[in-house]
């Protein structure tokens, strides 16, 4: 099925496209396109697409895993990877037939206009994506080379961070609060509210806020923390630690707006291609190819199904052509996968998709929910609380001095989903690595409350008040 | 709006050429993977019964420890899916990963991803087995050394040599170092030509390098008596097996003696060794005879560095005890080293006869003694026989 094209052909396709892309009001950030062949692609997607990135065992454990499920055929590669920069970056497979490359360039200008327009992406600054991520790069190199540090090492305060990377906040478009500003938050909760009545009440008492506590409210951000609050780093490994912070927070937005970034993607490229007036064999290689990406893929979800479909039902509701355009222009910028899909994914949509919940019983996966009157919210709720971020755990910091002891305290935030146990275990081990000093996660598991420790004694389960 | 800009970078062979950026994390990785195979190799050992087998077979290992551990959910709690239109409640849409493989020994709650597979040469395996091993107290006998290896090495650059050896970029930089001088002197010369010259030519040099060996033999002695039932067999073979590959991989030139006993001892070939089974009583001291009688023969202790295993129940006729103890301390004054190795599958030890306590009463600092109980412990008391720091613990004390 393969065309035969050249780099001219490309541009003259894109000329086109643009065009549309304008007419519809898509607001992009200049477009760069790279070709490649599926090794390079490989390597970018191991990468997570940057052109330079720091080295770990990690990437080359990702690329062998993708290029044994290529060489097996059992996985393709995307057709096209972008990155969320400015000028975005979008790298095109060479061996792709001509209307692929026609279908990922529509595709490509989708997902630009939603980097440059949906509000979770405003704290990741694309214009530095490039440089930052070349610098982080440098710097994780210039320490593996410094003799006093070495290879070894570097490694080994890697393999922690990114144990913990996922441990951070998850909506950067609420600012967090100063040192300053929480304390004083503090003292104003503790004072009594305002009572228009003085007289005739009784005063209340002011409580005492605990000021002295670090920190003053749970924090969600635990790399940080221990960069902060750890004295006994060395500035490298702070700097590492910083390193991997600032890389997770740029994927954040990405990982919270999967099924309505790539479900906006696929409806722009539907559009653009559809009044394209494609000859007919393109236009039925366009259904077929199309029909893949956005097919169900029964028992999961597949975010491109998935997010078309809730676009395109909410540009019908909001009664089609520029009223729908400026429904679903105003949604693209303000909403994200989980407000997305609470307030979006409507009863008759669940139903049409046929979506249904299952849970384990045993070693088998059963259904327990079905898409009808009783069951579609209970469906949409659990698929609100296992998209983006929420899939992670959130583990919060509760106090850094414990006891005095310099006690490191973490709780788990239940929300009727346990903890993996092994994980846990595994992953506490990294804390105590980076925090060098004991450290305790409340948290329930089977209905119990319970705290896992781990200090230099190594690790032991205390069941919990 | 303002009009959006594109750009197309064309594809560059040349850079996909050098694009192998994971090169390096990739190495790491396998680095990684045979870290965890190395300390596995007792369990690895244990499962699969690579006794044996052909050495480029490739077996499955699994290995835990490269997993990326973060805080996750487990899998009880609940997800949704997308149906084909028909979904009721109660169908099963799904089985946990790694039931389905046919594992049934397998705890029930974890998921199959607990163990991590890799496919691995049995050369590789035996390799990585064998790093950290060597003969010990393997001594110079400077009389009879082998040459094992004869490589070329490159050694500097001649002007003389064969054309396959030419040194072009060497030859060009001489040429133009030529032409510089010569236009200095004298600046009108010809400018249009400037061709080779004899001396310019640059030829790489090459010598033989030669590895000596010193001499070494290795005598396997096994009990192939009744009273070894196919579990002891099947341990003191795995233990051959290893001391074989171990010495195969490792030293080219070292010859390997097999001597299988009952109540009289013979030399056999490899595959007899390892593949025939015999009965009767069991008298330890033919087997040390017929050793020594070897090495009189044919590898005199001066020239060869000699080691000596032999695997046993321990179940000797106890007439024979006091020749084997005399014996065993003839061949500890002829070898290098003496390693005696007593199969006892779990429980049977105490209410049978044990060579150990005979052994106990013999003095010398190159015969150790390792008892195997189980499969797993023909991997640690291998290593107890030759690990490297033992010769440099004993060395120490």
């Amino acid at each position: 099925m393969a065309r035969v094209w050249d780099v001219n052909d490309l541009e003259t396709w894109d000329t086109r496209i643009r065009a549309r892309v304008e007419a519809y009001g898509l607001d992009c950030y200049p477009q760069e396109f790279e070709l490649c062949d599926h090794t390079q692609m490989l390597a970018y997607m191991a990468y997570s697409g940057m052109p330079s990135h720091y080295p770990h065992w990690s990437y080359g454990k990702s690329f062998e895993k993708l290029k044994t499920l290529y060489d097996h055929g059992v996985s393709g590669l995307p057709y096209e990877m972008v990155i969320n920069s400015n000028p975005a970056l979008a790298y095109l497979m060479r061996d792709n037939s001509l209307l692929l490359q026609v279908l990922t360039i529509a595709h490509v200008y989708g997902h630009n206009d939603f980097f440059k327009n949906n509000f979770t992406f405003r704290t990741t600054r694309a214009e530095y994506t490039i440089p930052t991520y070349k610098a982080h790069a440098q710097r994780v190199r210039s320490y593996q080379e410094d003799p006093s540090i070495g290879l070894e090492r570097v490694e080994t305060i890697l393999d922690a961070a990114h144990a913990l990377s996922m441990q951070c906040r998850r909506n950067l478009a609420i600012r967090k609060r100063s040192e300053a500003d929480a304390r004083q938050a503090a003292i104003d909760a503790a004072q009594p509210p305002a009572d228009p009545y003085q007289r005739i009440h009784r005063p209340r008492v002011s409580e005492v806020p605990d000021l002295r506590r670090t920190p003053i409210e749970p924090d969600e951000d635990l790399l940080l923390f221990v960069r902060d609050h750890n004295p006994y780093l060395s500035e490298w490994e702070r700097d590492l630690l910083t390193i991997v912070q600032e890389q997770t927070q740029y994927f954040i937005p990405q990982i919270e707006t999967k099924i309505m970034n790539e479900g906006w993607a696929s409806y722009w490229h539907k559009r653009i291609l559809d009044s394209l007036d494609l000859d007919t064999d393109l236009q039925l290689e366009f259904i077929v190819r199309h029909n893949q990406v956005v097919r169900p893929h029964e028992g999961s979800i597949n975010p491109y199904h998935l997010g078309l479909r809730v676009w395109e039902d909410l540009h019908r509701r909001a009664g089609g052509g520029a009223d729908g355009d400026a429904a679903i222009f105003a949604v693209r910028e303000a909403d994200r996968d989980t407000s997305f899909l609470r307030r979006h994914l409507t009863e008759e949509l669940i139903r049409d998709l046929d979506l249904f919940e299952y849970q384990r019983k045993g070693n088998e996966y059963v259904i327990t929910e079905v898409a009808d009157e009783e069951g579609w919210r209970d469906i949409r709720d659990t698929l609100v609380v296992s998209v983006g971020m929420n899939s992670v755990p959130v583990i919060r910091v509760v106090d850094g001095d414990f006891g005095g002891k310099r006690t490191l305290a973490l709780e788990h935030v239940h929300d009727g989903r346990d903890l993996h146990p092994e994980y846990a275990e595994r992953t506490l081990a990294f804390v105590y690595q980076l925090w060098q000093r004991e450290v305790t996660l409340d948290t329930v598991i089977g209905g119990k409350r319970q705290q896992l420790v781990h200090n230099d004694r190594g690790f032991t389960v205390k069941s919990g008040k | 709006m303002p009009p959006i800009d594109s750009v197309f970078r064309p594809f560059r062979p040349s850079d996909a050429e050098r694009s192998d950026r994971a090169a390096g994390d990739r190495a790491r990785h396998r680095d990684k993977v045979r870290q965890a195979i190395r300390e596995n190799i007792a369990d690895i050992l244990a499962e699969e019964s690579i006794i044996g087998k052909d050495r480029d077979r490739i077996i499955k290992v699994p290995i835990r420890g490269i997993k990326e551990y973060r805080f996750i959910y487990g899998n009880g709690s609940p997800g949704v899916g997308t149906g084909n239109g028909q979904s009721q409640p109660g169908q099963v849409v799904g089985r946990q990963q790694g039931q389905a493989q046919g594992q049934p020994d397998r705890a029930g709650d974890q998921p199959g991803v607990d163990y991590y597979e890799t496919d691995v040469r049995l050369d590789e395996l035996i390799d990585l087995m064998f790093e950290d091993l060597e003969l010990p107290d393997l001594e110079r006998k400077r009389l009879r050394e082998v040459p094992s290896d004869a490589i070329a090495k490159r050694k500097g650059y001649r002007q003389v040599g064969i054309r396959q050896r030419l040194d072009k970029r060497r030859t060009m930089r001489a040429r133009v170092k030529r032409m510089l001088t010569t236009r200095e002197r004298d600046p009108e010369a010809d400018a249009e030509r400037f061709p080779f010259h004899e001396d310019d030519l640059t030829y790489k040099h090459l010598v033989t390098d030669v590895r000596e060996e010193s001499n070494a033999v290795v005598m396997c002695l096994m009990d192939t008596s009744g009273s070894m039932d196919t579990m002891k067999k099947y341990l003191a073979r795995c233990f051959f097996f290893l001391l074989y590959q171990f010495i195969r991989s490792k030293y080219r030139n070292v010859e390997i003696v097999f001597v299988a006993h009952h109540t009289e001892a013979k030399e056999v070939t490899e595959e007899e060794f390892f593949h025939k089974g015999e009965s009767g009583g069991t008298l330890i001291s033919s087997a040390y005879q017929k050793a020594l009688e070897i090495i009189t023969e044919r590898y005199h202790p001066t020239l060869w560095n000699i080691y000596a295993f032999h695997c046993s129940d321990g179940d000797n006729f106890d007439t024979d005890n006091s020749a084997a103890l005399r014996t065993a301390k003839e061949l500890t004054d002829v070898c290098n080293l003496f390693g005696y190795g007593e199969i006892k599958p779990m429980g049977s030890r105490a209410y049978e006869s044990s060579m150990l306590n005979v052994f106990r009463r013999l003095d010398a600092e190159n015969f150790q003694t390792v008892l195997i109980e189980r499969k797993e412990d023909v991997w640690p008391s291998f290593k107890a026989l030759l690990a490297k720091d033992r010769v440099s613990e004993s060395a120490a004390g």
